[in-house]
């Protein structure tokens, strides 16, 4: 083996210790940053960002923020990829026999599989927005899915809910979505 | 007593940890020669020690003495003896004193048996094995005590997670264990190796079956809990990504990485340093993917013990361990000479082919878990599901199944792809027909066509390496390369199979009505309660026929568990040979309909059927190399009692 090639090699030795030394200090970082199981959103309390998704499915329209005034509603982030909202769909499905207007945002997600997702699980959604690169998504505050935002008639986030909702939380959440219309 | 008792011996047993490193270390210098005696002993008396304590804590569990802090918070005298046994290690600081009976025992096992490679690599081996079990004894005496009484004694105890009370999960984690553990030795003999400078197909030869043990067990543990989260967690899904499956999959893939690795350098003397650096990354992948799991810094669905005090105390030992070796490796590695060359076309090409795909996927796999923190760590939050994992472990692992189909047939050193080229025909036309196949019955989704593609021809080529061998004659360790090869194409097919043909469905239905899931009819006969040692619940009578034939009964559950309050779905699971129903019972809605949450999953148990065989085809070349091993022990034996009877 000829000089130059060897002393490359050397230096790939030290490869692994400074890739560990990088997951090290990112380690070290996320301990000093303890995360909460709940992160609420910055956004709480703020307006929706403008934005205007295509529609998800065929018999839907789309979603964009105009969609959103008149009076309180329920915005549901979520994905046919995603287990969790299969799980949550019976109390989508409660709470849109409670009166409650849902709006879905679907994220990272093919039309063929959304179709799929809402002929197995229901379709609760009066309107749902393609939000493809998760635009939407970030911008809300969201740090997952599936999460459900209550959104005022103002177009003010109000109230976030994280991870999927369960049949205990269905009470709560129309307790919020009233709240959010005085 | 018997936890003071446990205490003691923990005690003791970090002290011979203390002994074995520094007798171990000193026997390194030819001044230290007169302390060699004492290191192999001290290594078994340290796996005995730990062994006791390890059951001392179980004892103290089996009798729920309920004045020992670990049994009050997660067990409860109600609880049936299985559970309570596996009370024991389904907690923080039973599992980490799981983990350093493990990793004593398998020091002490190799310090007793382990006669081939030269006594001072041994020693400096043993000294490292040591080195790693102080920092996690130290981790238990003074921040996880599992022996810690409690005053005032309660009068209950808080009880168990009712998700892990289940009898398949109470060997999950020590199976896993025994896994993760293992590769402490692979760890400890790469840095035995590096300290010598003795890196050569004694030291893959010696290495070789403790990292197919360990990965034996590995493979197992993932099988099975793939297998327990699908079944138990009631969404139908087998693998989540989520950071406690990713954490066990890490070290497996390098795992299996070294397996190969180390092949060709036993077989070829080449790939030297890469091979000690994979030992190195398997072990650190183990207590990496742990530490993240136990320290609580990523959230999971499996998150059943965190404690993110004590995450940086485990974060400083990671440090100290994997950066001192990674050190080591740094300064040593570019000393220990270029192994054998070797042409493009051969044996040894598709195995680092095999090498670099695998490390790619672990890559992969890594850096997605550590996604969301690092993109936290610049302000925003984010997290990584299948749409990131699937395709992108797809592109690693694909070429590299296809690689596999071909690599086996080559010859070492040097070989050309067109000697072997007649014989892939079969599988390629196998292949050709697969995929056709698959875009007709799953148009325009790509991993499942490559899969159900992939599958066949895979299956049939893993078989070629025995083409024109006396089957009889063939050693172990081939059959064990072929069962497992075979098994990949198994489990594939069965992934491929899973994500393409899966009927599920979502119902609410009156008792006595009917419905239909792909070619099921199931009829809700009946609700009715039942009643366990600790839980009650609703079962649901179903009477499912498959395409109109005998019906059969499946019985799901919606259960309450009483200690703690919890409620779990039993989901009911029924099997035939072309595949799985999967019934979970729901809700009760208003107008007395039940929610029923029906899956037909068309060849899914080949999925862990495959990963069996996976193991199946370690524990054959397990067999094998621990057979050879032994004749050419007992040979050597006789040929030195030969020379000393002709000597006299």
């Amino acid at each position: 083996m000829s000089e130059t090639p060897a002393k490359h090699f050397r230096l790939g030795l030290w490869l692994p210790l400074a890739l560990f030394a990088a997951i090290v200090a990112l380690v070290a970082w996320g301990l000093l940053h303890p995360p909460s199981r709940d992160i609420p959103s910055r956004f709480v309390g703020h307006p929706l960002p403008a934005f205007d998704l295509p529609a998800g499915s065929d018999d839907r329209p789309g979603l964009g923020t105009a969609d959103f005034a008149g009076k309180p509603r329920l915005l549901n982030v979520f994905a046919s990829w995603c287990i969790p909202c299969a799980a949550e769909a019976p109390q989508l499905e409660q709470l849109r026999a409670a009166g409650a207007d849902i709006y879905g945002v679907a994220v990272r997600d093919q039309k063929a599989d959304l179709a799929g997702f809402l002929a197995r699980n229901g379709n609760p959604y009066a309107r749902i927005g393609r939000d493809d690169r998760s635009v939407v998504q970030l911008a809300i505050g969201s740090s997952g899915v599936p999460e459900t935002y209550v959104i005022d008639a103002q177009g003010v986030i109000r109230y976030q809910h994280i991870g999927d909702i369960r049949p205990e939380d269905v009470s709560l959440i129309l307790g919020k979505l009233q709240e959010a219309a005085q | 007593m018997i936890a003071e008792f446990g205490l003691g011996a923990l005690w003791f047993a970090a002290a011979l940890a203390l002994l074995q490193l520094i007798v171990g270390a000193l026997a390194l210098k030819p001044q230290g020669e007169g302390f060699a005696a004492l290191v192999r002993p001290a290594a078994v008396v340290q796996g005995a020690l730990a062994l006791v304590s390890f059951l001392a804590l179980i004892a103290v569990f089996v009798e729920t003495d309920l004045s020992v802090k670990l049994v009050a918070l997660n067990s409860h005298s109600a609880k049936p003896l299985l559970y309570k046994v596996a009370g024991a290690w389904g907690n923080h600081e039973g599992s980490m004193l799981l983990w350093v009976t493990v990793m004593g025992l398998a020091g002490g096992f190799v310090a007793l048996v382990e006669r081939r490679l030269p006594e001072r690599t041994m020693r400096a081996t043993l000294a490292g094995q040591a080195f790693v079990s102080l920092g996690f004894y130290a981790f238990l005496l003074f921040a996880s005590n599992p022996f810690t009484r409690l005053s005032p004694v309660p009068v209950e105890g808080n009880g168990l997670n009712p998700l892990l009370q289940d009898p398949g999960l109470a060997f999950h984690p020590p199976t896993l264990y025994l896994g993760y553990v293992g590769l402490s030795i692979a760890f400890s003999f790469a840095i035995g190796a590096l300290i010598t400078r003795e890196v050569g197909p004694a030291f893959a030869r010696a290495m070789r079956p403790w990292v197919l043990g360990a990965w034996i067990f590995l493979t197992l543990g993932i099988t099975a809990g793939s297998y327990w989260a699908y079944y138990e967690l009631g969404w139908g899904g087998w693998w989540f990504w989520d950071p406690v499956e990713n954490a066990s999959l890490m070290p497996w893939l390098a795992a299996t990485a070294l397996l190969h690795s180390a092949s060709v350098l036993a077989a070829r003397n080449a790939l030297r340093a890469w091979t000690v650096m994979l030992g190195v990354i398997a072990f650190s992948m183990s207590m990496i993917g742990t530490f993240l799991v136990r320290s609580g810094i990523l959230t999971s669905v499996h998150a059943f013990a965190v404690d993110p005090k004590r995450g940086t105390f485990i974060l400083a030992l990671l440090a100290i361990y994997i950066g001192g070796a990674l050190v080591l490796f740094g300064i040593r590695a570019a000393t220990v000479t270029e192994g054998e060359r070797f042409s493009v076309s051969s044996r040894e090409s598709s195995l680092v082919f095999n090498n670099v795909m695998l490390t790619g996927t672990l890559a992969i796999v890594l850096l997605g878990t550590l996604y969301p923190l690092l993109t936290e760590a610049f302000g925003e939050k984010v997290s990584v599901g299948p749409p990131y994992f699937n395709p992108m472990t797809a592109l690693f692992v694909m070429p590299m199944l296809v690689v596999l189909a071909i690599g086996p047939l080559l010859r070492w050193r040097r070989d050309r792809v067109g000697r072997v080229s007649r014989l892939l025909l079969v599988p390629a036309a196998l292949a050709a027909v697969g995929l056709a196949a698959g875009v007709a019955l799953a148009p325009g989704r790509v991993l499942p066509i490559l899969g159900l593609g992939l599958a066949p021809a895979l299956a049939v080529a893993s078989l070629l390496p025995l083409r024109g061998r006396n089957l009889r004659r063939t050693r172990l360790p081939v059959w064990g390369m072929v069962v497992a090869h075979f098994g990949i194409a198994v489990s594939l097919f069965g992934m491929a199979s899973d994500s393409a043909f899966t009927v599920e469905k979502l119902v609410a239905v009156p008792v006595g009505e009917a419905t239909e899931v792909g070619p099921w009819q199931v009829r809700l006969a009946a609700i009715e309660p039942v009643a366990g040692p600790n839980w009650t619940a609703l079962e649901a009578d179903l009477q499912v026929a498959y395409k109109g034939g005998e019906p059969t009964s499946l019985h799901p559950q919606a259960r309450t568990f009483w200690a703690p309050v919890q409620n779990t779905a039993e989901s009911a699971l029924l099997t035939r040979w072309n595949g799985q129903l999967y019934a979970v019972l729901g809700e009760e809605a208003q107008d007395g309909r039940w929610q029923l949450r029906l899956w037909w999953k068309p060849f899914v148990p080949m999925i862990w059927f495959g990963g069996a065989l996976i193991a199946l085809g370690g524990l054959l070349a397990l067999l094998g190399r621990v057979a050879s091993d032994l004749r050419r022990y007992f040979a050597r034996g006789k040929i030195a009692d030969r020379r000393e009877r002709q000597g006299r």
